[in-house]
């Protein structure tokens, strides 16, 4: 199964995000969502691109926009890693069954077993509105998910708005 | 190898910390973070480099502080644009890198001893670190940087695009880059 495209429903899902604490797709209607899913707690390239996103999360909630990071790491894994690296959003842990989300979204490696280095943005109605599959030693970066978070149509409040005083003229 | 989708988005200007000849045929531009080991390491490479094409070579450094990642990568960076209010930029950036791992082992009080060093007025640094312009300016080159793709740091973009490799392979990709030009 290949990855999600823009214009899916993107699937439902509850995950751990702490040994005892769920965090379910759907608690985010009416926001906007990043999903980063990625391979492994701990290694270095993930390592980076997390801590730059943990950078930008003041900017994604301009955007009305939560980030959700996947890998299918244990939830006392991503509580070690997210205390250690000082990350301010959750790791959901995609573990029992195994990579059941990130099959769902179609961004599992069946041979190493882990993640892909994917990345969704979902908007309020719970559509897929980009998404994009980076190599695996790659961290995207990004300024991807900035430009899709810019095109949402929620947030492109410029266009909406000349439209809107045209109505209202004599 | 340069990366052809990571393009600056940002164009070098007036604003940016510019050291070399403004005509040279590469410019090379650092998203640098004060406190970043792979930085400092990279700091010393960035000299040769500059040493090596002299003339060639113009060399652009802007700010991508994590400040989750660095605590203090934050204050270094407001500490070299209050420098360069003063005319200092450069001396800080490069106190900041020479001793980088004395300071960032001391915190805020390490960077009290690079005023110090520089011998800049403590009390006229005190005051332009709470100018919100600093702050802005900060956040404007971080923002770039992710606009153009910047996914760590060091960021190097050679002519425009962003440098994927090892950083000691730095010097051959600039090598290059002047050789096509030439």
């Amino acid at each position: 199964m290949s990855m999600l495209a823009a214009g899916t429903a993107a699937p439902e899902f509850t995950l751990h995000s702490t040994p005892d604490q769920n965090v379910a797709l759907k608690e985010f209607r009416g926001r906007n969502l990043i999903l980063a899913f990625y391979p492994a707690d701990w290694s270095p390239v993930c390592s980076d691109q997390l801590a730059l996103y943990n950078e930008l999360l003041d900017e994604f909630a301009r955007f009305n926009a939560q980030l959700l990071a996947i890998s299918v790491d244990g939830a006392w894994s991503h509580a070690a890693l997210a205390r250690d690296r000082r990350y301010h959003f959750p790791l959901l842990s995609d573990f029992e069954p195994k990579g059941q989300v990130a099959r769902a979204y179609g961004v599992y490696e069946e041979q190493a077993g882990v993640a892909r280095r994917a990345l969704f943005v979902i908007d309020g109605d719970g559509v897929i509105r980009w998404s994009y599959l980076s190599p695996m030693g790659v961290n995207p970066g990004a300024a991807g998910i900035v430009r899709a978070l810019e095109a949402l149509p929620s947030n492109n409040i410029q266009k909406t708005l000349p439209a809107d005083v045209a109505q209202e003229a004599p | 190898m340069l990366h052809e989708e990571a393009i600056l988005a940002v164009p070098v200007s007036a604003q940016d910390h510019v050291q070399g000849n403004a005509h040279a045929v590469v410019t090379l531009v650092e998203y640098g973070d004060f406190q970043c080991p792979a930085c400092g390491s990279a700091y010393p490479l960035v000299k040769q480099i500059q040493h090596r094409y002299a003339g060639n070579l113009r060399f652009v450094f802007r700010h991508f502080p994590l400040g989750q990642a660095h605590p203090y990568a934050q204050l270094a960076a407001e500490l070299a644009e209050a420098a360069a209010v003063e005319g200092r930029f450069w001396a800080m950036h490069d106190w900041l890198y020479e001793n980088q791992a004395a300071w960032a082992a001391q915190g805020a009080a390490g960077l009290g001893a690079g005023a110090r060093a520089l011998g800049l007025d403590e009390a006229a640094i005190a005051a332009t670190l709470r100018s919100p312009d600093i702050d802005a300016r900060i956040r404007r080159d971080f923002m770039g940087g992710v606009r153009s793709g910047v996914n760590g740091t060091p960021g190097f973009y050679v002519n425009g695009s962003l440098y994927q490799g090892d950083i000691d392979a730095l010097v051959h990709s600039i090598g290059r880059a002047i050789a096509r030009q030439a």
